[in-house]
C-alpha cells in the first residue's frame, strides 16, 4: 500500500475551485460531518490548516478560511507534532454540550499519525467567541501497530449518551474508543482499543432501530478518475461489534456490504457522514475523487439516505426530467385542473365483427373474413402542444386524478440556477411538460398553475427524498407565511399545502418517470 | 338559461306524499334512524308505482340531527332526478349545472315537498335521513319509481355552526360528477365517471359561519349506482363531529354576492 498524497491533492483542488461562492459541491477532500449551527451549515476538510467552509442553505458554499488560524499558535500543539506530525487532514465535528469538539488527522511520516482535538464555542468565524483550543492528541499511532491513526469519526450513542472515536487508514485496523464527553478525550486511556474493521478508512458510525451501523471507505483515493474508493458498512446489536455485512462477513475480515460507488459523472465516494435534518429527513455527506463535470476535482455532495430492510441506502438527488408527481396517500397523480384528452384521441374498443361474420375492422380492402385484425401502429405520447390549445390562458387549479399519460399530469422538474437551494440541491422549478406553466403556492396555502414562471419563491421547490425513497415537496416560500409548508393530499382529488408531518402519507409524493 | 323554472309550489299536499315514497306504506311512524339493508327496494307491482321503501333512507324524525362519528352529514333534502344526457366531462357538467339550476337556489333552501317544474316534469323535494355515511341516490330514486340512470340530482342541506369556524374544508364523495356549493360559492367540482370515494373531493380552507350555512350539490350520474357522501374536516385534515343539521334553519341563511 503507498501512502495517499492527500495533501497534494487538497492543494491542487484549491487551485482550481474558487474561493467563494461555491454553487453546491465544493471542491474539497476529506470532508468532515456536516454540521448544523445558528441557522448555518459548516464543513471542514483535508488542507493546509483545515479548510472550513459555510453555507447558509446547504447549497451554496463560501470558504472561512482555515481552523488553524483560530488556534493558538496556528498549529497543531506539540503533544500532536509529537504523537504525529504537522499535516493536518480529514477532520470530524460534532456539538457535545455547549461545545464542539473538532478531531482531525495529524499525521507523520506513516503509520506514525496522532488525532488532535480542538474544542471551540462557536463555528462563526465573526463571532468574538470564535476560538480553538488545542486539547492536545486522542489517540495515535507508533508507526509500527497495526493501526494508522488518522480519519476520525466520532459518535454518540443515542440509547446512553456515550461518546465513541473510531479511527484507521487500511494499515492494520480500525479501531474504536470510549471517549468522555466531558473532555472530548478517551474515558479509558488504559484500555486496548477495540478493532473493528480491515482494509479501510475513513470510518464513522451511526444508529438505528436497534442497530449500530459502522460504515467505512474501501479502495484508493487520491488518484483523481483512478480512485476506486467505495464506501461499504456492516452492523452489530453492540457498538462495539462484531460488525458483519449482508452476507455475514465479519469487516475485520474483510467484510462490507456496498453502500455508494461510483455512479453517473462521479467517481471514488467515500468519507460518509450523516446529515439529520429533522422530521425525519435525513441526508449523508461525502466527496467524490472526481467529478468529471468539474474538470475531475474533488468534491463535497449531499444525498439523501434511505433505509431498506434494515440497511442504509444512498439515494440520489433529484435530475431534470419530466415526471408522474403521484400522491402517496391516494395513488392520484398531481395534474394542472383542464378537461383532460384520451391519449390517443377517443377510441373504440378491439372492435371489429365477431370472427367469421367480416374482415376485420380497419383491414385492407379484400381482407377476408376471420382474419386476424391488422396490427395497429402505435399512438404516440401526449404532449401539451397537441391538447393545449383548450386549457385557459390564465392560471388554473391544481388536482389529483388517476394518472392516465396526459398532457396536464405531464411536468417538468427543472433546477434553477441562482436561486439557491438545500442541502445536496438547488431549488427547482415545476411546470407543465413542456409548456412554462408553473406550479405556485397562492397566499391562502393552496395550490395553482400560473400562466408563466417567474422565478417568485412561491414558484421555486425544495425536493427531498425521505427516508423511504418517497420525496417531499416544499415551495421556497408562502406568500404572507413564514410557515415551511410541504405539498400535501387532502383527500384523493385535492393537493393543499400544510406544515410537514413524517408520520402518514399524506405528504410523500412518488415522483416516476411517465 | 334556466331550465328548471322557480316553480316551488305548496308543500302542504305534497308531504304525504313524500313520506309515502321515502319510508314505507305501511302507514307507520319510520325510525329515524333503522339499520341499513342491503338489498335493493322491493320490487314494484306496477311500472310507475313508488317501490319502496329506500333500504337506507328514512324520513327524518326530529328537528335535528348531530353528524355521525365520522363527521358524515346525514340529512338532507334531495329533488327527484332530472333527466339529462348523462355526460360526465367537465364541460359537459358545468354547462349543465348552469343550465338546471334554480334561479336564487344557490342559498335558498327548499322544505320537504315542495315541488318544481322542470319542462314537462313535475319534481318533488324530499327531506331524508341516511343510516350510512353515504346518501344512496339510487335507493332514493328507485323507490321513486324514477330514473337512475342519465340523470342530475340536486341535494341540499343546512349546517348551523355553533360559531364561526374558519380553516375548515367541506370533503365529499360522488357517484358520478358532481358540483359543490357552501353558501353560494362553488367549493368542490368533480368530473368523469367514478365512485363514491370518502374525501374524494376536498375544497379549499373555508369558513364556516356562526349559524345556518347552506350546502348545495349537484351530482350527475350515467348509469349504474349513484351516492354521496359529505363532511367537514378540520385543521388537521380530521373529521368534525357533532355538526348539527337543521333543514328548517336555512329560512336565516343569507345569501352571499
Amino acid at each position: 500500500m503507498t501512502w495517499h498524497p492527500r495533501l497534494a491533492a487538497a492543494a491542487l483542488l484549491l487551485l482550481v475551485a474558487p474561493l467563494s461562492a461555491l454553487d453546491g459541491e465544493p471542491g474539497m477532500h476529506d470532508p468532515s460531518t456536516v454540521i448544523q449551527a445558528d441557522g448555518r451549515f459548516y464543513v471542514y476538510a483535508t488542507g493546509n490548516g483545515l479548510p472550513a467552509f459555510v453555507s447558509d442553505d446547504g447549497w451554496t458554499w463560501r470558504r472561512t478560511g482555515g481552523v488553524m488560524q483560530a488556534v493558538p499558535g496556528g498549529r497543531p500543539g506539540p503533544d500532536v507534532l509529537a504523537r504525529g506530525g504537522n499535516n493536518t487532514w480529514a477532520p470530524d465535528i460534532m456539538r457535545v454540550g455547549d461545545r464542539y469538539y473538532l478531531y482531525y488527522s495529524a499525521p507523520g511520516p506513516q503509520p506514525k499519525s496522532a488525532i488532535g482535538l480542538l474544542i471551540g464555542k462557536t463555528l462563526d468565524p465573526a463571532s468574538p467567541d470564535y476560538k480553538w483550543e488545542d486539547a492536545g492528541p486522542v489517540v495515535w499511532s507508533d508507526g509500527v501497530e497495526d493501526s494508522n491513526a488518522i480519519d476520525p469519526g466520532v459518535f454518540r450513542d443515542p440509547g446512553n449518551g456515550s461518546l465513541w472515536l473510531t479511527y484507521g487508514s487500511y494499515f492494520g485496523y480500525i479501531r474504536l474508543v470510549e471517549l468522555d464527553p466531558k473532555t472530548g478525550k478517551r474515558l479509558h486511556p488504559e484500555r486496548a482499543p477495540i478493532n473493528v474493521s480491515i482494509n479501510s478508512e475513513a470510518s464513522i458510525m451511526i444508529f438505528r432501530d436497534g442497530w449500530y451501523y459502522l460504515l467505512v471507505t474501501h479502495g484508493s483515493c487520491c488518484q483523481g478518475g483512478n480512485s476506486s474508493y467505495n464506501i461499504r458498512m456492516g452492523r452489530s446489536r453492540k457498538v462495539t461489534g462484531p460488525f458483519l455485512d449482508n452476507m455475514d462477513v465479519d469487516m475485520l475480515q474483510g467484510g462490507g456490504k456496498l453502500f455508494a460507488g461510483s455512479s453517473g459523472r462521479h467517481i471514488g465516494p467515500g468519507h460518509f457522514g450523516l446529515l439529520a435534518l429533522g422530521e425525519g429527513v435525513e441526508k449523508f455527506s461525502l466527496h467524490y475523487e472526481s467529478d468529471l463535470d468539474r474538470g475531475g476535482i474533488s468534491v463535497l455532495d449531499i444525498r439523501p439516505l434511505l433505509w431498506r430492510d434494515g440497511w442504509p441506502v444512498a439515494g440520489d438527488n433529484l435530475t431534470a426530467g419530466t415526471y408522474e408527481i403521484e400522491s402517496a396517500r391516494t395513488g392520484t397523480a398531481l395534474e394542472m385542473a383542464v378537461q383532460g384528452a384520451p391519449v390517443g384521441g377517443a377510441r373504440r374498443g378491439p372492435g371489429g365483427p365477431p370472427p367469421g361474420q367480416g374482415p376485420p375492422q380497419g383491414a385492407p380492402p379484400g381482407t377476408p373474413p376471420g382474419a386476424p385484425p391488422a396490427p395497429r401502429p402505435p399512438i404516440p405520447a401526449q404532449e401539451a402542444d397537441q391538447v393545449g390549445a383548450n386549457w385557459p390562458g390564465g392560471a388554473a387549479g391544481v388536482r389529483l386524478a388517476p394518472y392516465m399519460l396526459q398532457a396536464q399530469q405531464k411536468w417538468a422538474i427543472t433546477p434553477v440556477a441562482g436561486a439557491g437551494g438545500y442541502p445536496g440541491s438547488p431549488y427547482f422549478k415545476i411546470t407543465v411538460a413542456g409548456t412554462d406553466r408553473a406550479l405556485a403556492a397562492t397566499a391562502e396555502a393552496e395550490l395553482t398553475v400560473l400562466p408563466a414562471f417567474n422565478g417568485g419563491p412561491e414558484q421555486l421547490w425544495r425536493v427531498d427524498q425521505l427516508t423511504d425513497g418517497t420525496y417531499r415537496l416544499m415551495p421556497k416560500g408562502v406568500p404572507g407565511s413564514k410557515d415551511a409548508l410541504a405539498l400535501s393530499a387532502v383527500g384523493s382529488s385535492t393537493p393543499t399545502l400544510a406544515a410537514f408531518t413524517p408520520a402518514g402519507d399524506r405528504q410523500r409524493w412518488l415522483i416516476r418517470t411517465p | 338559461m334556466t331550465r328548471l323554472r322557480n316553480a316551488i309550489v305548496s308543500a302542504i299536499g305534497a308531504l304525504p306524499f313524500a313520506a309515502v315514497v321515502i319510508v314505507a306504506t305501511t302507514g307507520q311512524q319510520p325510525s329515524p334512524a333503522p339499520a341499513p339493508a342491503t338489498g335493493p327496494p322491493t320490487a314494484p307491482s306496477t311500472p310507475n308505482a313508488p317501490r319502496g321503501p329506500a333500504p337506507s333512507l328514512a324520513r327524518p324524525a326530529s328537528p335535528t340531527k348531530a353528524s355521525d362519528r365520522a363527521g358524515f352529514l346525514q340529512r338532507w333534502l334531495i329533488l327527484e332526478p332530472l333527466k339529462v344526457p348523462g355526460q360526465l366531462t367537465e364541460g359537459a357538467v358545468q354547462a349543465l349545472v348552469k343550465k338546471e339550476h334554480i334561479p336564487e337556489s344557490l342559498t335558498a333552501v327548499p322544505k320537504d315537498g315542495d315541488v318544481v317544474h322542470a319542462g314537462d316534469e313535475t319534481l318533488t323535494w324530499h327531506a331524508v335521513d341516511t343510516t350510512a355515511y353515504n346518501v344512496n341516490l339510487f335507493h332514493f330514486a328507485y323507490a321513486l319509481s324514477k330514473p337512475t340512470s342519465n340523470v342530475l340530482f340536486w341535494a341540499v342541506t343546512v349546517v348551523d355552526a355553533p360559531r364561526e369556524m374558519p380553516g375548515v374544508r367541506l370533503a365529499i364523495g360522488s357517484n358520478a360528477a358532481s358540483v359543490w356549493w357552501l353558501n353560494g360559492q362553488e367549493v368542490i367540482s368533480l368530473y368523469n365517471d367514478r365512485q363514491a370515494v370518502i374525501d374524494d373531493g376536498v375544497s379549499p380552507r373555508l369558513t364556516l359561519r356562526k349559524g345556518p350555512n347552506v350546502i348545495r350539490a349537484a351530482i350527475v350520474n350515467a348509469g349504474g349506482a349513484t351516492d354521496f357522501c359529505a363532511r367537514f374536516l378540520d385543521g388537521h385534515d380530521a373529521p368534525i363531529v357533532g355538526l348539527i343539521v337543521r333543514l328548517d334553519a336555512g329560512a336565516s341563511a343569507t345569501p352571499r354576492p
